[in-house]
């Protein structure tokens, strides 16, 4: 008792003053996860901007962009962008969409502020390791956006940075002298930032839980934001080191990815002996863990927001805890299976295959636990719910291709094609955010203390939802009539009748994202005029609903919350006439 | 609303499928021997896997049309049998779904991958460079003359760095920048890469390798139809990576033979 009150007073600080401390330097996990937030929604309204430019580029390549002179004049002489352009846009746009949306909204954002007050704390278990990740992940993102400005351009060489495209420097084209350079060293930083983060995930999550609050009792967020957080400590260290070595082999002569003899521009290159399948593994021992870094915590989300809406427990509350960990666990044995064609030994193929094909098991478990928990539900339709909803189609649609491309004997013919983009669009990019933007409906009056409009949040969902059907189902069709990837212009002569299928997706991208400006207005809008909301506005039980909207500073005023159910309880008769019982309520839940 | 959401997602799911089933856009001509055991595994799939996809996506517009139901005298129910029934359905089916396409998989991966290239193939060695692929036959020796990449001198036109003024074997070799083969014959190509990653990509023989700088990497095929169709690459390799492709002639055993003597005569 004595150790807990003195370990509860080394997490304690005064509520800060200054509008520094107060707003930018701060240490309170809530206003770092609202920075987190905003970084992230800056960079997805980058991002989409950057996918609006490659849309209209791939349906109508001569056509004029207005202003995109203004952004670079070598890339895109009279608004038309150049090939290599093009393919500068593409690797911004994954790029950013991976690390800083992908990363930090579902994660970094929700996590930081709602893991603490989900689990009865006051802060993270570091407030100042806290503040610090933030900052460097914005460090990071201000060097990426510096790549825009340099001379020759952000880096082509895609998201994935293959080497030694990436790693011999700029004889190999443009974008991959300095781009390439600030690239490497912001995802270096990136990677920093994310290691202090998953650190104090962890930390807060073991040491900082209130009195009651078992880890059976943590709400499914928290269960995916913790295990994220694990997956995350050990991804991102080894990117981390993966992109030291390829910095080095940019600017200090060593040749860690580059095997000698290689000619580019008609120059020997200076360097022998690396290899460039150890990038590859190295890449692809975070990347395919990242997939899942960007989809539990929208899982997680997702299995905490529906049963407020079913007004029924989720189904199987242990198996899509396991399911969730069996997933972070299998996320370490897959990597291989981006690299069926790369010219590694062909017998590891199936060795990668099968722990691949193993997975969807756990994601199917957790998929029909999802559906199943809607059954006999009393729905609530409000635009958390409906997005809720929409992301169970779309992880469906999404995991389905899985199926094709977890197949060595298909890859062969599936491989770098449309399908694949098809394939990883719907299952991390917009799954994942169906889960933030759920999780924005939601926790918005928390963060707040205003309600989001419904009938424009419900507008956003439709136009959205149909939307993304309309952009990426159709580069199933795409893959499947062999369109590759990664091209600026579709020449050859295969690919030439597949155009106006490129068109009509570029009609839709630019009409769905037209739609996330609703969001962005209502968000901004809602912010200042929206209905001041109560504190349990949809009748939750977690504890972030038993604290004022927005929660003071040390989140409970000064209460030390003591829990006393799970977070289930919903369809139930409280003893004061709701069908909810909160999980800092002493009343005993009636055996279900 | 519950009952528009469930109209929405039947709706999308028909047409989604609907394209699928017709092969509105679906797979070129198979012109391979390893090709139909490939297109027979993405056939099965594609039937496996929509299956769940239509029932996936049914199954939850059902329940979210049947959960809108406004009664106020409606009970709350919860799934029949839990949670278990369920857990055990998934691993038992899709366990069964994950061995048997990993077991009739392996085969159509070995058959392309695993298997030795037959003793009588033909031997082509094939260099990527940004943004070309460059095809080299032995010649009548049937030797193949060393490599040198400091030799390499793409102005006059000898892309894989040979040395005939030293090299005997490398003075007959024919360097092309189209693949002609002949129809039926055992093809057994070395991939290698000049500069950077690169991928030798024929949709109509169901072929896809990368070329990994620093690793020469064999592929074999057996073409089983003539025609001339088109190589692309799918490596992302630099600016002119979209427009990176060759062809590939598949001609008639005399109508090759007349080809390559036209070469030699060169």
């Amino acid at each position: 008792m004595h150790e807990t009150s003195a370990s509860h007073a080394a997490h304690q600080h005064s509520a800060p003053t200054s509008f520094i401390r107060k707003h930018v330097f701060s240490l309170d996990h809530k206003v770092i996860g609202k920075q987190y937030y905003g970084l992230a929604l800056l960079a997805v309204f980058i991002g989409m901007g950057l996918s609006w430019l490659m849309r209209i580029h791939l349906g109508w390549p001569a056509w004029p962009i207005p202003l995109l002179d203004k952004l670079s004049a070598v890339g895109a002489p009279q608004g038309v962008m150049t090939p290599e352009y093009y393919l500068s846009l593409m690797t911004m746009h994954g790029t950013i969409m991976v690390f800083f949306v992908l990363t930090n909204a579902p994660f970094a954002a929700f996590g930081n502020y709602f893991l603490p007050i989900q689990i009865g704390a006051e802060d993270m278990a570091f407030p100042r390791f806290n503040m610090m990740s933030f900052w460097t992940t914005f460090v990071a993102f201000c060097v990426m956006m510096a790549a825009f400005f340099v001379s020759d351009g952000p880096p082509i060489s895609g998201w994935t940075a293959y080497a030694p495209l990436s790693a011999v420097g700029g004889d190999a084209g443009p974008g991959l002298a300095m781009g390439q350079n600030l690239w490497g060293i912001s995802i270096a930083i990136f990677c920093i930032g994310s290691l202090l983060g998953a650190l104090n995930f962890i930390a807060t999550t073991l040491d900082l839980r209130t009195k009651g609050m078992s880890l059976a009792r943590m709400p499914y967020s928290s269960w995916a934001w913790f295990v994220t957080s694990v997956i995350s400590l050990l991804a991102f260290a080894v990117l981390l080191p993966a992109c030291i070595l390829l910095v080095l082999d940019r600017v200090a002569g060593t040749s860690f990815f580059i095997p000698g003899g290689l000619i580019l521009s008609d120059k020997m290159q200076p360097h022998s002996g690396g290899s460039v399948l150890l990038w590859q593994h190295l890449f692809w021992f975070f990347g395919h863990p990242e997939v899942y870094i960007a989809i539990l915590p929208s899982i997680g989300i997702v299995s905490h927001i529906l049963p407020v809406f079913t007004r029924k427990p989720l189904l199987g509350p242990r198996a899509a805890v396991g399911c969730m960990i069996a997933i972070g666990f299998l996320s370490y044995m897959v990597w291989g299976h981006h690299m069926f064609l790369s010219g590694m030994n062909p017998f590891s193929a199936t060795l990668f295959s099968v722990p691949t094909l193993i997975i969807t098991i756990p994601a199917t478990i957790l998929t029909l636990l999802l559906i199943a928990s809607v059954y006999g539900a009393k729905l609530r339709f409000t635009s958390a719910s409906l997005f809720c909803l929409g992301f169970i189609s779309v992880f469906i649609s999404g995991g389905i291709s899985g199926f094709f491309l977890a197949q060595p004997s298909i890859d062969i013919y599936l491989h770098a094609t449309y399908f694949v983009v098809a394939h990883f669009h719907f299952v991390m990019a917009v799954a994942s955010l169906f889960g933030v933007f759920a999780g924005t409906y939601f926790w918005f009056p928390k963060m707040t203390g205003r309600m989001m409009n419904e009938a424009l949040g419900k507008w956003h969902f439709w136009l959205t939802f149909i939307g993304v059907y309309a952009i990426f189902m159709p580069m199933h069709y795409l893959g499947l009539a062999g369109n590759v990837r990664r091209y600026s212009a579709f020449v050859d002569d295969y690919l030439i009748p597949l155009i106006p299928v490129h068109k009509f997706i570029t009609v839709a991208a630019l009409l769905t994202g037209a739609a996330q400006f609703i969001f962005l207005f209502n968000l901004i809008w809602s912010r200042f005029k929206g209905p001041i909301a109560s504190e349990n506005p949809w009748e939750a039980t977690s504890l972030e609903w038993s604290t004022t909207s927005p929660p003071p500073f040390d989140n409970f005023g000064g209460k030390h919350m003591v829990v006393y159910n799970g977070p289930n309880e919903y369809g139930v008769q409280s003893s004061d006439g709701h069908d909810y019982i909160m999980q800092t309520s002493p009343e005993k839940a009636p055996a279900s | 609303m519950g009952k528009l959401f469930a109209v929405v997602v039947t709706v999308i799911t028909i047409v989604s499928v609907a394209f699928f089933v017709m092969h509105t856009w679906w797979m070129p001509i198979d012109i391979s021997t390893t090709g139909p055991a490939i297109d027979h595994q993405l056939e099965e799939t594609m039937t496996g896997s929509g299956l769940l996809f239509l029932g996936g996506q049914l199954l939850l517009g059902l329940f979210v049309w049947q959960s809108s139901n406004k009664n106020p005298a409606r009970k709350i129910k919860t799934f029949p049998g839990g949670a278990n029934p369920l857990v055990a359905a998934a691993i038992i089916l899709v366990g069964i779904e994950v061995l048997t396409l990993t077991f009739v998989g392996s085969k159509a991966w070995g058959a392309v991958n695993l298997a030795p290239p037959a003793e009588n193939s033909l031997h082509i060695d094939v260099q990527a460079e940004q943004f070309a692929f460059y095809f080299r036959y032995a010649g009548p020796d049937g030797q193949f003359g060393g490599i040198h990449p400091d030799k390499i001198d793409d102005g006059n036109g000898n892309y894989f760095g040979l040395d005939p003024a030293n090299d005997v074997a490398a003075r007959d070799d024919v360097v092309v920048g189209s693949l002609v083969v002949p129809v039926n014959r055992p093809i057994l190509l070395t991939l290698h890469s000049k500069d950077v990653g690169h991928s030798f990509y024929v949709p109509v023989l169901r072929i896809q390798q990368d070329f990994v700088p620093g690793l020469l990497i064999p592929v074999h095929f057996t073409a089983t139809q003539t025609g001339k169709f088109e190589i692309v690459c799918t490596q992302l390799c630099g600016l002119g990576h979209y427009n990176m492709k060759a062809y590939i002639e598949v001609m008639s055993e005399p109508d090759y033979e007349t080809w390559l003597k036209g070469q030699e005569g060169q």
